[in-house]
């Protein structure tokens, strides 16, 4: 239990293990295996690596020995940046984490600063979050699987028929926000402003709309041979390393592991609505890609129901102070279910203006706990495969 | 989830010798944390990690916070003699409380759905003694949080398997999340072989006077 996967079962030692500059994958070959094992450095320029990300592999052959994945090139030390401004001045900021999820990252910034400060959202704003934050996770999850195809080599075709969707549902952002993927939607109390008028009608098409998409992408993917065979039994996680590396979201729900945080919080509205938890039962990289589908499907019910039941009035807690917010000393932890995974921040006032401790947990790095221990062992043309399974976002594992 | 005054009382109870202390939180409505002294942290994070009520097996979060010297400045009342009558004079005096580094976990159970716990230890102070037990080998999630950490902030955690920097390079010194970090104005540049180029173009092409 201690040790899950901590060192390959493969015994090479690393040079440098702990601190220190001078750290190689491989530390020294001895003269009988001298030439056995190559270290190639993917990325990080590599389009499989979806952004700037580096991952230094050892092989022997063409399976994977080591993977040591290397991090920094898009930091720009955004949780420093938002303890040098105000409250408000990071919500913007927060869209640029996950520029996919802007409109989910917004509200578990939001959360966050409404747990620290005490204060309550309007109905309607919790409709309106719910439906956008829905919203957020078809397209996230429709993207997704169109960038795992590409990733397996279908070029272009089926990402382009995700992102045809995707782009009705980032029109309908554009109306309400302003902006296609920077939202900057959500404010403490509620949201920035009310919906357009006709906003909900043409939502409401969309996702009567949106299930015959999902029932052509399924015909292309369910039981297609080639996706079978290049994704079932490839990088299995299971669900005892899954809980343990803290890996969170669907890529935690494909291991069987039962916990949906807007099950267990039920924080916002979620206790109204009726949906299910789809479960993996392999934890492999096809179960992350169909147990997406299944997610979205749920989304549907979800949307349906809030559509129904959005209630008119107010979309923000008129007595919270825009300007001059100063929440009184303490600290808070918000955290919601992103498209993703558990997105969470951490918050703590000195009673000043602007946060003493400002921080982001970073769900995409931490999914990344365990690439090593799921790459292992794999060809290396896999190992593009499960990174794309794990659908990270650079934006925020650098922050 | 008990109470987090209950699950102190039972920590003290399994575990002797261990030092923990309440730190209430002033936002209303949010948990207060445990303060745990960094010798027994690890028996302390196991127990709570075992016991069936808790069983707090998800390390959720894991951070740092960065405590600078605090310095008050005092105005006090002083007699001094001057010319052989005792005089009233106000002085100065500097009280100086050492800061420290802190480590943040918050646990929650993925098996009962509650938390969450949130666990915290501190260093001895910002420079010299900044090492921390190492929680990774009970929690893998806080894996590259704690390098992350060691990266911003400074703190050296004993027994991590591979602490390295994370987010910053190789040979970088300071740690940026502190408070009194100073960011140098030139780190960006580099020399390259383009300077040796300008170099010599310099000596061919002299600059002309700024006429704006």
């Amino acid at each position: 239990m201690a040790d899950i996967g901590m060192e390959s079962a493969v015994g090479i030692s690393a040079a440098g293990d702990g601190a220190g500059p001078g750290y190689r994958l491989l530390a020294k070959e001895s003269p009988e295996e001298e030439g056995r094992f190559l270290e190639i450095s993917m990325g990080p320029q590599h389009p499989s690596t979806h952004g700037v990300f580096r991952m230094d592999v050892l092989l022997d052959g063409e399976t994977v020995v080591r993977l040591k994945p290397v991090f920094g090139y898009l930091h720009r030390n955004h949780e420093k940046i938002a303890e040098g401004t105000t409250y408000l001045g990071s919500m913007p900021y927060t869209d640029r984490l996950d520029y996919f999820n802007s409109m989910t990252n917004n509200w578990a910034y939001a959360l966050a600063v409404e747990k620290l400060a005490g204060i309550s959202v309007p109905e309607r704003a919790e409709y309106i979050r719910v439906i956008t934050a829905e919203m957020t996770r078809l397209q996230n999850h429709a993207t997704l699987m169109g960038f795992l195809l590409q990733d397996l080599g279908a070029m272009g075709t089926p990402l382009m028929y995700a992102f045809r969707e995707r782009e009705k549902i980032l029109d309908l952002f554009e109306a309400v926000s302003g902006s296609r993927m920077m939202c900057n939607y959500m404010r403490f109390g509620g949201c920035r402003v009310d919906l357009p008028s006709g906003w909900l009608e043409e939502t409401v098409r969309l996702v009567d709309e949106f299930p015959g998409f999902l029932d052509e992408f399924e015909a292309l993917l369910a039981e297609n041979e080639i996706l079978m065979a290049r994704l079932q039994g490839v990088g299995v996680l299971s669900a005892a390393l899954a809980v343990n590396a803290g890996v969170t979201g669907p890529m935690l729900r494909a291991s069987g592991v039962n916990y949906d945080i807007r099950k267990v919080d039920h924080y916002g509205i979620y206790d109204r609505f009726k949906f299910r938890v789809p479960l993996g039962a392999h934890g492999d990289c096809y179960d992350r890609l169909m147990l997406r589908l299944l997610e979205m499907r749920e989304s549907i019910k979800i949307l349906k129901q809030a559509l129904k039941q959005i209630p008119s009035g107010p979309v923000i807690d008129p007595k919270v102070k825009i300007r001059n917010f100063k929440p009184k000393p303490g600290e808070a932890y918000g955290r919601i279910e992103g498209p993703k995974w558990e997105l969470g921040f951490y918050l703590m006032s000195d009673g000043s203006a602007s946060p003493y401790r400002y921080r982001v947990r970073p769900p995409s790095l931490i999914n990344l706990t365990v690439l090593e221990d799921l790459c292992i062992g794999q060809k290396v043309a896999d190992v593009v495969v499960i990174l794309g399974s794990v659908d990270i976002v650079l934006g925020e594992v650098d922050r | 989830m008990e109470s987090i005054e209950q699950i102190k009382l039972r920590i003290e109870q399994a575990i002797p010798g261990v030092i923990l202390e309440i730190i209430a939180n002033g936002s209303p409505g949010n948990p207060a944390s445990i303060r745990v002294d960094p010798e027994h942290a690890l028996a302390v994070a196991r127990f709570l990690k075992d016991d069936g009520q808790l069983r707090l097996d998800y390390a959720s979060n894991v951070t740092g916070v960065d405590w600078p010297d605090k310095v008050a400045q005092q105005t006090v009342k002083v007699l001094k003699m001057v010319d052989g009558v005792e005089k009233e004079f106000d002085a100065k005096v500097e009280t100086r409380e050492p800061g420290f580094l802190e480590a943040v976990y918050h646990l929650y159970s993925m098996e009962l759905k509650h938390g969450p716990l949130v666990l915290r230890m501190r260093t001895g102070d910002r420079a010299g003694q900044t090492h921390l037990p190492s929680l990774t080998p009970l929690y893998r999630s806080a894996d590259f949080q704690e390098r992350e950490i060691y990266d911003l902030y400074g703190i050296i955690f004993d027994g991590h398997p591979d602490l390295r920097r994370l987010l910053m390079w190789e040979g970088f010194e300071d740690h940026p999340m502190r408070k009194d970090y100073a960011e140098p104005d030139d780190y960006e540049f580099e020399p390259t072989a383009h300077n040796q180029v300008l170099a010599k173009a310099r000596r061919h092409y002299p600059p002309k006077a700024s006429n704006g």
